[in-house]
């Protein structure tokens, strides 16, 4: 093999990359604008849910109850009357509907601990828990403090002082921003070898390489460290400068250790994508193909939600996959600080699966050279 | 000829055309007449091409008047009156056939379209294959043919209706001189039998052009010269017709040119440099070359002849060691050429067909790129790209990228690349192919010194006569194997023909005779077969025809069938979404893994784990040992709950002191943690209530009031119950407007929506045909997911299944015309892709009660949430999964989104445009 060859190649796969206007727009995209974005939006916060109130009360402390309900955590709610309620949730126009008995204020202040009740859409699952909560507390808190004229304080004997380590404030910002950067190094590494193959495929000019005194191994390697060093050097500039800088996230372990991983993952990915290239044959093909392939690697993979919350064979499945031991390795890095004592587990995974990938793809990529 | 008398058949006047800022057409005046068969002349990128879909009325007319069969092509009423009397057959082998479809499948499909039965149908494809020969090949895919049985088949394609005005564009470049010569015979035996149809053709052969009735010479977007062959030649005084072209330019652009003159070999030094012996090559039970034996001798040019796909650029992989012989031996300078030998490379030169140079590399980036390649020495790089730039005339252009040069200057830069380390062997593989006939010339005048003067050995394969009689020696290939291998003299004195195409095209009909039987009658019997045609009646147009729109339907379903990617996505794309989101997505946050730092290990302590690790939320892991201990299992992603019970909790809690209980949990995944938070002081609170009823009895405990809850729907408060109903309509939604917007796409960007612009099939059965397959495909999709939903997931479904099915019909088909609608705006596949998936998703997941209720939407979310088809969808498939919603209750959503449906279509009918921009 001929690393001079390699090096060649390389520069040539950049400066293409360098008039693909639409493949730049898409990594810078990438790297910063769409960390922001999922950084700020925030899906599982409650805003502006939908609620009605049943008054059959109609006294002082119904109005109170009925007017602590405001944006942006409620839409100002409709009062509407008890017959009302089933016709709205099922044509899905509440998500929560409160049903304030008659007398209630006279049960209260007499002692009789009147039920309340609330209907939640529980099939509106992401508003149905917060939501309920919100509900529930919002209800205590204007009896509590209608009956005792304060807030009331209830101490308890056994106190639990709860802490969330790594994020203190859990704010999901944090965990949105540096999830993205994961899910951008995943993606990109995926679609720029995929593409710059497929590019050359339609331009004829693989075969034109192919007349050329270079092996299948550089004209891999080649694209592997090139579109590599744009996807790494993509996502230092996005750690430190767009998470830790602009939105002042903090990062916890090692960046460098970090980076050494996703080298690894982009070896695994980079070669995954001149497999699926090599599959694929033109630009649509592959686009659809990566659909396929892309959306499960990152849903499945613990990026999204806990791995622990999925089947035991779908984890095991998993396990095969670059993405889960990426993750595991960035979330412990980035979040929770830990080092190379900790991941060498994932390090050595990724190397091997990266490894057994690269062959793959090569193997591949010499019989579609044929 | 009748042409004389009649009226022109078509005529434009002051014509206009522009692509962005490049003029493709110059103020073009011309009058065609009718009953003739006249040709269009001139290189590539003139503005033939242009002129050629304008008259057949597939490009809108920009500027200037075009006036075909008696009608102005600007009014939309004339064009689909004409448009079954005007054939044309575009630019680009097999460029309006369907490859994946067989030659029936492609013949059938056209059929429909003009309206033919079944009976006519057969009775015109029997005919029309018989007189072309093409009958064995009737069941073989489109992109299995040779180039020029695509050619034939183009044309039965063409002239399956009848037309009154065929317009051919370059209909047998890249085909060989055979097949070219019964092209043109299959031509003139269907103008016998109907000596009314005119036919225009353009064409890069000047050989060819020369046997027309009446000539019409372009460049550069101008009309040059019109008028008969002889009359051309008379004007300029040039001997043929390639001479006659170079005459009648500008002076500006007929440059320097000379005649080519090739000096006399010097046959002294009998070097060989290049010898096949019996090579052979195979590709499964297919012999791309079978048996190929020749010898070149050093500086020699050999010319190589041959259709494309008779093994040509197989050969020249086998002797630069790109491809392995399955038998035989290639040498160069004596030496067997190894594969696997990077040597051997270094001496060859090569340069393919498609000018494949890097287009985002500047002149200069790709001679230094490909010298680095051939690892020529650092230092003396930039000397040799001078030295190339200098010598192939490259010094202007050098920052220059590749795409806006002309081909010509681009043919050069491609010798240049393959000169560029100095080879001893040149391989050619068509470098002229739609170069004009000027540049054609110094190109070979630079081959000429190369072997001449340089004694570079030059292997060259072409399509052009001239140039063939250039070379030393001429080889012609058919179907895997040489033929002849002589001079050309030597060939045309083997034949006794005049010239050498004579020569050829008798040495390829024996080859044919030899190896089968004649497979079509010669052009005699094809003038018996095709009167035949000639009587049917000519079909009135019909406004609305359900045969065109299911010829649609069924090539969908063809194409689609013989995509295994499409198919594969059509099929069970939707299904592997949702097992993937089914299983993977889970909100349900059960066995987090947490530890106990126990100080205090008395009974009460335990009892308060005890709690903890008896829910099914939590599983105990080994007791922590200290803050260290805890720190590291828990960084390590061991643990997500930590917690600490202080010493002296027991004795504490009995004397009613304050005591608190330490708990860390993992929160770097906010929506895991906010669960963990929740159920932790849930069982705190629970504890605590537990232990004062224990102490104090119940009453203590009464509250102001009580909050009774009802999870209605899902009482369980499962993530799969609320999921399942919210992601069927996401993915009916998504995958099917993606198909429907590829389906478009793919015709634009391959060619073949020329179809819908030159055929009667109107809008809206274009789009409804397309249509049809992929509602039905998104219909076993539905039942696919609801049985995974309801058997596999165990997702109660309380509801009617007909109403729901009834709801989800409606709505794939509002999504399927949806996809529609995104594809009017799109051209390319890619871009079709991904601005569906945004343009459907977006307002799906933010707009459509996913989430928050439609009616808590404000301003433009609200508006779009209010129409938009999905927002009804989620909430049928809500009410029938979880809310019992009969059939009744899903008749208004099912409105609701119906409603939509003639809005979409109508819109992608009123945007669709039934010509080219």
């Amino acid at each position: 093999m001929n690393l001079k060859n390699v090096r060649n190649l390389g520069v040539k796969e950049l400066r293409g990359l360098w008039r693909d206007w639409i493949m730049l727009a898409l990594i810078v995209y990438s790297f910063s604008l769409s960390v922001w974005t999922s950084a700020n939006s925030s899906p599982e916060t409650l805003s502006n849910a939908a609620i009605s109130i049943v008054d059959e009360d109609q006294s002082q402390l119904s109005s109170r109850i009925v007017s602590a309900f405001y944006q942006p955590y409620f839409v100002p709610p409709n009062l509407i009357t008890a017959a009302e309620i089933d016709t709205r949730m099922d044509a899905g126009l509440d998500t929560f509907a409160l049903n304030i008995p008659p007398d209630f204020q006279r049960d209260v202040l007499a002692g009789k601990a009147p039920a309340i009740q609330l209907n939640i859409d529980a099939t509106r699952m992401s508003q149905a828990f917060t939501g309920g909560g919100y509900v529930s507390q919002i209800v205590s808190s204007e009896v509590s403090e209608f009956v005792s004229g304060y807030r009331a304080q209830s101490t308890l004997p056994v106190e639990l002082a709860l802490r969330a380590r790594y994020n203190p404030s859990l704010d999901p910002g944090w965990f949105g921003a540096i999830n993205s950067v994961i899910q951008s190094i995943t993606m990109l590494s995926l679609i720029l070898t995929g593409s710059a193959l497929i590019r050359e495929k339609e331009h004829g000019t693989v075969e034109h390489l192919l007349v050329m005194p270079v092996t299948p191994t550089e004209i891999m390697l080649s694209k592997i460290w090139s579109m590599g060093l744009v996807v790494l050097l993509g996502s230092t500039f996005s750690l430190t400068v767009v998470v830790q800088g602009l939105m002042n996230v903090p990062v916890a372990g090692s960046v460098p250790l970090f980076l050494a991983g996703a080298v690894l993952m982009m070896v695994a990915m980079t070669s995954m994508g001149i497999f699926m290239a090599t599959v694929a044959g033109t630009m649509p093909q592959f686009a659809l193909l990566m659909m396929m392939v892309l959306i499960p690697l990152q849903i499945l993979s613990g990026g999204m939600t806990p791995r622990e919350s999925m089947p035991e064979f779908i984890q095991t499945i998993m396990l095969a996959a670059p993405n889960t031991h990426f993750i595991i390795l960035s979330q412990s890095i980035l979040f929770r600080g830990a080092g190379l004592e900790v991941v060498w587990p994932q390090l050595l995974a990724l190397a091997v699966i990266g490894a057994v990938l690269f062959w793959l793809a090569l193997r591949q990529f010499r019989a579609f050279l044929r | 000829m009748t042409g004389a008398d009649q009226p022109p058949v078509a005529s434009v006047s002051d014509l206009i055309l522009r692509y962005g800022k490049v003029t493709a057409l110059d103020r073009v005046t011309l009058d065609i007449p009718a009953g003739m068969m006249v040709g269009l002349i001139g290189p590539d990128g003139v503005g033939k091409s242009s002129l050629l879909s304008l008259l057949a009325g597939a490009r809108v007319i920009q500027d200037g008047g075009v006036h075909v069969l008696g009608g102005d092509m600007r009014d939309a009423g004339h064009r689909s009156r004409v448009c079954p009397r005007i054939a044309y057959m575009p630019q680009g082998l097999g460029k309006n056939l369907y490859p994946t479809l067989s030659v029936e499948e492609n013949l059938e499909f056209f059929g429909r379209l003009f309206g033919h039965d079944k009976a006519e149908r057969d009775r015109r494809i029997l005919d029309l294959l018989t007189a072309t020969g093409m009958s064995p090949f009737r069941d073989r895919p489109a992109a299995k043919l040779s180039g020029g049985m695509k050619q034939k088949l183009g044309l039965c394609c063409a002239l399956i209706h009848d037309p009154d005005l065929l317009i051919l564009d370059e209909p047998t470049t890249g085909v060989d001189p055979l097949s070219r010569r019964q092209f043109w015979d299959l031509i003139d035996s269907i103008r016998a039998t109907r000596p009314d149809m005119s036919v225009i053709t353009a064409t890069a052969y000047m050989e060819e052009a020369a046997r027309f009735d009446w000539l019409v010479a372009m460049n550069a977007g101008k009309v040059l010269a019109t008028g008969t062959t002889a009359e051309l030649l008379a004007r300029t005084g040039a001997a043929d017709l390639d001479r006659a072209f170079i005459a009648l330019l500008p002076a500006a652009d007929r440059g320097d040119d000379q005649e080519v003159v090739i000096p006399p070999r010097d046959a002294t030094d009998g070097e060989i440099a290049i010898e096949a012996e019996h090579l052979t090559q195979r590709f499964g039970d297919f012999t791309a070359v079978n048996d190929v034996s020749f010898r070149i001798a050093k500086g020699e040019i050999f010319g190589f002849l041959g259709s494309n796909g008779c093994g040509k650029t197989t050969t020249m992989k086998m002797l630069t060691g790109l491809l392995e012989p399955t038998e035989g031996i290639a040498r160069l300078f004596g030496h067997e050429v190894d594969a696997r030998d990077l040597a051997v490379r270094r001496r060859v030169g090569f340069m393919s067909q498609a000018f494949s140079l890097y287009s985002e590399l500047t002149v200069r980036q790709n001679l230094e790129l490909h010298a680095r390649l051939f690892a020529l020495e650092e230092a003396k790089i930039p000397a040799r790209v001078a030295e190339m730039a200098e010598r192939f005339d490259l010094g202007d252009v050098a920052d220059a990228l590749p795409e806006a040069l002309p081909l010509g200057i681009r043919q050069r830069l491609s010798l240049a690349v393959a000169l560029i380390h100095g080879p001893e062997i040149l391989i050619l593989d068509e470098p002229t192919s739609g170069v004009d006939p000027v540049a054609r010339n110094g190109f070979w005048r630079i081959l000429a010194d190369l072997s001449r003067k340089d004694g570079v050995t030059i292997f060259v394969s072409t399509h052009f006569m001239n140039e063939a009689e250039w070379c030393d020696r001429i080889s012609l290939m058919h179907a895997g194997e040489v033929l002849i291998s002589d001079t050309a003299e030597a060939i045309k004195a083997s034949k006794g023909c005049e010239t050498l195409e004579d020569a050829f095209v008798a040495y390829l009909q024996e080859a044919i005779d030899k190896t089968a039987p004649p497979p079509a009658p010669a052009p005699e019997a094809a003038n018996q077969a095709a009167p035949a045609a000639a009587p049917a009646p000519p079909h009135p147009q019909r406004r609305f025809s359900l045969r065109r729109l299911l010829s649609y339907s069924r090539l969908e379903s063809l194409q689609l069938q013989r995509d295994p990617i499409r198919l594969a996505m059509a099929l069970v794309g939707s299904l592997l979404l949702m097992v993937v989101i089914g299983l993977g997505i889970n909100m349900d946050v059960e066995d987090l893994t947490f530890a106990v730092l126990d100080r205090d290990q008395t009974t009460a302590s335990r009892d308060y784990v005890a709690d903890i690790a008896g829910s099914r939320y939590f599983t105990e892991r080994p007791a922590l040992q200290g803050y260290d201990d805890m720190d590291a299992r828990m960084r390590a992603g061991e643990i997500s709950l930590a917690i600490e019970i202080p010493a002296g909790f027991a004795a504490d809690v009995a004397r009613g002191r304050t005591v608190e209980i330490g708990a860390w949990f993992d929160g770097a995944n906010p929506t895991q943690s906010g669960t963990v938070q929740g159920y932790i002081q849930g069982m705190h609170g629970d504890w605590i209530t537990r232990k004062m009823r224990e102490a104090l009895g119940s009453a203590a405990l009464a509250g102001d009031f009580e909050l009774v809850t009802r999870y209605r729907y899902n009482p369980d408060v499962k993530s799969i119950v609320a999921m399942v109903p919210a992601v069927l309509p996401m993915l009916l939604l998504m995958i099917p407007a993606i198909l429907t917007t590829l389906s478009v796409a793919r015709e634009k960007e391959l060619g073949s929506i020329i179809n819908f612009y030159v055929t009667p099939v109107t809008r809206l059965e274009f789009l409804l045909g397309k249509q049809l397959p992929y509602m039905a495909l998104a219909m076993v999709n539905f039942v696919l997911m609801m049985v995974m939903a309801v058997f596999v997931f165990r997702v109660p479904f309380t509801g009617s299944f007909i109403g729901f099915s009834m709801s989800a019909l409606v709505f794939v088909t509002a999504s399927t015309a949806l996809g529609f609608l995104v594809s009017v705006f799109i051209s390319s596949q890619v871009a079709a892709l991904f601005a569906t998936t945004l343009l459907t998703m977006i307002p799906a997941v933010s707009y459509s009660g996913l989430i928050d209720p439609v009616s808590s939407l404000e301003g433009f979310g609200r508006t779009i949430g209010e129409v938009y088809p999905a927002t009804w969808f989620i909430t049928a498939a809500r009410g029938a999964f979880s809310k019992s919603f009969g059939f009744v209750e899903l008749i208004q959503p099912t409105l609701a989104m119906a409603a939509s449906v003639p809005i979409i279509l109508g819109l992608s009918v009123s945007f669709l445009k039934k010509q080219e921009r």
